[in-house]
Order: structure tokens, then sequence, then C-alpha cells
């Protein structure tokens, strides 16, 4: 019995310090982990895209007027699933490793982007940035390797 | 009664008795604050401890939409819980309702129901974020999110070279 608890006792002894030091240490997530979603607003064109596959409905798509299109992103109910990154055409959305993301403000859980668009001259819908020519400047063309000229 | 207040708010840093609410969590966020109160994130160290009676606690952590069924309950807790106190909204479904924002039988989120002072989004969170909410609350660690309003490059900037530009110095 009491050699038993000894044994015990030496055991937590030589484990040593085992407690996180976080938060007074930084303590990096593993990688692929899928914190705070971020944005480029340069590299989004507006489909909608993210919005139509969010499952929590976190992405809302409004047009403000014929130029202006506008993402309002409420992540405070975000599910960090990543569809929205995989589905982005344009790599616009990436989920950072950002988790410390705490608040005491509902309002800071707000992203809003303001996305450029150009009306058809034929039928009034928005299409993406004020030309299509001034479009493929911006995106570039693909080169063999997947990367942007 | 108001420095009484203040000197309460004070003491928190040294001992906050949490009550745990679980208002229709998953039980993925109810795991997780379990963890931080394992020896190895180890709350304790904050003087935090769970109690079961919201009578004896300083702080209420809530996981969960809040369901239509426990809204009255939890209403009912909160008045149970001594001045001042704080509320913790944990994950994403207590901060806004999560993946079910607009079901039929949930409320959407903790502070539809009642006064939030800290939410800590994720689904699950770290237990590094729950900590991290707490030391927000303690006052140990500063807020690293804000609103973010973003827009696209005027046309005047696309005309100077616009991010083809900025991509080749970047
Ligand atoms: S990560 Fe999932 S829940 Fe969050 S914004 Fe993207 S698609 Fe929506
Ligand atoms: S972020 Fe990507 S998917 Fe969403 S609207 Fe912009 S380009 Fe489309
Ligand atoms: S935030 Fe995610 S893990 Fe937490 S209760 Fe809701 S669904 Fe479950």
């Amino acid at each position: 019995m009491l050699t038993a608890k000894l044994r015990e006792a030496l055991i937590c002894f030589r484990a040593g310090r085992v407690t996180l030091p976080y938060p007074f240490a930084p303590h990096d997530p593993a990688p692929g982990f899928r914190g705070k979603i971020t944005l480029d607003p340069d590299r989004c064109f507006g489909c909608g895209g993210c919005a139509n596959v969010c499952p929590a409905g976190v992405i809302q798509v409004r047009d403000a007027g014929q130029l202006l299109r506008v993402l309002e992103f409420q992540w405070r109910r975000c599910t960090y699933c990543g569809r929205c990154e995989e589905v982005c055409p344009e790599q616009a959305i990436t989920m950072s490793q950002q988790f410390e993301t705490a608040t005491d403000r509902g309002d800071d859980m707000v992203m809003r982007l303001e996305v450029f668009m150009g009306p058809c001259q034929r039928c009034g819908r928005c299409y993406t940035p004020p030309t299509p020519l001034d479009r493929m400047d911006r995106t570039g063309f693909r080169t063999s390797d997947g990367g942007r000229s | 009664m108001a420095f009484l207040e203040k000197a309460c708010k004070k003491a928190f840093g040294k001992a906050l008795w949490v009550y745990h609410a679980n208002a229709g969590a998953c039980n993925g966020c109810d795991i997780e604050v379990i963890n931080v109160l394992t020896p190895y994130y180890d709350a304790e160290r904050f003087g935090i401890k769970l109690v079961g009676s919201p009578r004896h606690a300083d702080a209420v952590v809530v996981s969960g939409p809040v369901t239509r069924q426990v809204a009255p309950a939890l209403r009912r807790l909160l008045e149970a819980v001594p001045k001042p106190r704080l509320v913790f909204a944990i994950g994403s479904c207590a901060c806004g309702g999560g993946a079910w924002f607009d079901s039929y039988n949930v409320l959407g989120g903790a502070d539809k129901v009642i006064p939030v002072d800290f939410y800590v989004p994720g689904c699950p969170p770290r237990p590094e974020a729950i900590l991290y909410g707490v030391a927000l609350a303690l006052g140990l660690v500063p807020k690293q999110v804000a609103e973010e309003h973003l827009t696209q490059e005027s046309l005047d900037q696309l005309a100077e070279g616009g991010i083809l530009q900025k991509e080749a110095h970047g």
C-alpha cells in the first residue's frame, strides 16, 4: 500500500512540469489547422460561390447599386469547415491559423468586403470588374504549372 | 455599492468560479471546456474552478445555440448567479447560432437570451482559445480581432499598376 503510493509519487515527481505555459508563451496549432477566415480583397470578384456553399450562412451577398457588390461575413457563427476556401476560384479566402479570436464586442466578428462590379450594357446585370480586359490584367493567365503570369 | 462591485470584479482575477451551462451544444464545446480544466491546460492556475450550482458561481460558461426549451431555464439560471457576474459564450453556436442560426428550434446564440460579456468563437474552439478568452476577461492579454472593412483597389490604383505591380514588388 505504502510502496504503491511512494511509487506513484515518484512517477509524478519524475514527470516534471506538464502544464502548458499558454497564454504566457505562444502555442501554435498543428499545420492544417483551420482558424479565422481571411480575405484578399483584390482577388475576390464577387461570384458568390462561397456564400452558396457556406453551411452556416456566414456570407451574405447583396448588391449596393449596379457597381458595387457587398459581401458581409458574420463569422461569429463560422464553423471553420473550410468549404469557402475550397470553392473560391481565385483563392480570395484562406483559413488562417489564428485562433485567438475571443472578443467582448459582437461587432468585432464582422468582415465587410466591397467588390467593384461592372454592369453589362445590354442586360444590366453585374459582371466582374470594370472591363473584361482589366479583369484579365488582374488575374493574369495561368502558366502550365498553375502559377500566375 | 459601485465600490463593492469594482472590488468583486478585481477579485475575479484571483478566483473565478464558473458554472457551465449546456444550452443545446453538440458536446464538442463541452469537451473542450473540460479539457481546459485538466492539468495540461490547467485553468486552476488562474483560480478558475468549476462549481455545481449557479449560486456559487462568478461566471457562467454557455455553450450551444440555445434551444427553445432551454431558453427559459437559461434565463432563470442567470438570475440565480449573484452580481457582478461574467457570461462567456463558448463556440460558434453560443456566439451566433452556428450552422443552426436560423433553425426553427433554436434562438440562435446566447446573446439573444442573456447579456454576454465575452465571445469565444470556434467550432469547437481550441482549449487554448478558451484560455485566451479567459485571459482576455482577466486582462492578461490584448484583444486581437476588430471589425474589418475591406475595399478593392480603385480604378486609379489599377491604372497605376495595381495588383500586378504589388505582386511583383511583394
Ligand atoms: S469556413 Fe465554412 S462556415 Fe466558415 S465561412 Fe467558410 S464555408 Fe462558411
Ligand atoms: S471570395 Fe471567392 S468564392 Fe467568394 S465571392 Fe469572392 S471570388 Fe467568389
Ligand atoms: S460550436 Fe461547434 S462544437 Fe460547439 S456546440 Fe456548436 S457545433 Fe458543437
